[in-house]
């Protein structure tokens, strides 16, 4: 196996991801494409351990993973508290800070 | 054709060349992921594109398990496929109705979106292709669970304090914010 399959695959996946998180409106469908976003660099982060022989890169993977749970928690609450708010988890919605 | 190629790879790891099988396996994985992926963002339903996610999680655990990474590729299965998603499809279920499946998913600015997408793809493809001509990966064994554990908990020590302080942060945040005053 190459690196650059690993590699190429992983930025498809980012790729794919960049744009759920521009075109979708649903703010949990713009969360679930960066999940998709994470896990492709875990990707990145697993090949290239693999490839030095060494575990750094796996443990990286581990903290991305704690990390992503955090932060899908944190999002999720946000959607939930402007569903409540608002009625509407439309995020082309949200601007009022717009100048 | 493909059954020819398939019934090659078999008889390659019969004889003991598991490279062949290897990149199948790979080449299967990517495959399926990417269409997970390209399916998940473009379907207008929010509970099948919360179902692509699980595809493509899935999958990507393989890729780890490939990798010879089993127990960042068991922990991927546990927290993502068992925890993030279960989150996910409740998220899904207390916004139920906030937009409706017929109604447009996309905004009107995925042109936009598109064209961004492709030239990411373009920039680092073009980058890795650029920068890792031919190196090749060649595992030997997988790697041990024993020494990831060994190496968190002494060279490592810090940032695994740090990851813990900020789940409580994230936990006690959610509860802040998402609660009813």
């Amino acid at each position: 196996m190459l690196l650059n399959q690993f590699l190429l695959l992983a930025a498809a996946l980012f790729a794919i991801g960049v744009y759920g998180v521009l075109a979708r409106r649903n703010g949990v469908l713009v969360l679930m494409s960066i999940e998709l976003i994470l896990n492709s660099v875990n990707i990145n982060l697993v090949a290239f351990s693999a490839v030095s022989a060494t575990v750094g890169g796996e443990i990286f993977a581990l903290f991305i993973i704690a990390v992503a749970a955090a932060e899908v928690g944190v999002g999720l609450a946000m959607v939930l508290l402007l569903y409540r708010n608002r009625r509407s988890i439309d995020l082309t919605e949200i601007d009022q800070l717009r100048g | 054709m493909i059954a020819m190629a398939a019934l090659q790879g078999f008889d390659s790891l019969m004889s003991g060349d598991t490279v062949v099988a290897q990149n199948i396996a790979f080449g299967i994985l990517a495959v399926v992921m990417i269409v997970a992926a390209l399916r998940m963002v473009t379907t207008g339903n929010v509970v099948h594109a919360a179902l692509y996610l699980v595809i493509v999680l899935a999958g990507v655990a393989g890729i780890f398990i490939l990798l010879g990474a089993e127990f960042v590729g068991v922990t991927q299965v546990l927290v993502y496929i068992g925890a993030i998603v279960v989150l996910f499809l409740f998220g899904i279920m207390l916004t139920r109705g906030a937009l409706g499946e017929d109604e447009e998913a996309d905004t009107e600015k995925r042109r936009m979106a598109v064209l961004v997408g492709v030239l990411v793809l373009v920039v680092t493809g073009g980058a890795v292709l650029d920068s890792f001509g031919d190196a090749a990966v060649n595992r030997a064994a997988p790697s041990l669970t024993a020494e990831i554990g060994d190496t968190i908990f002494s060279q490592y020590i810090v940032p695994f304090e740090a990851v813990s302080v900020l789940l409580l942060a994230a936990l006690i945040g959610a509860i802040v914010v998402a609660r009813k005053d």
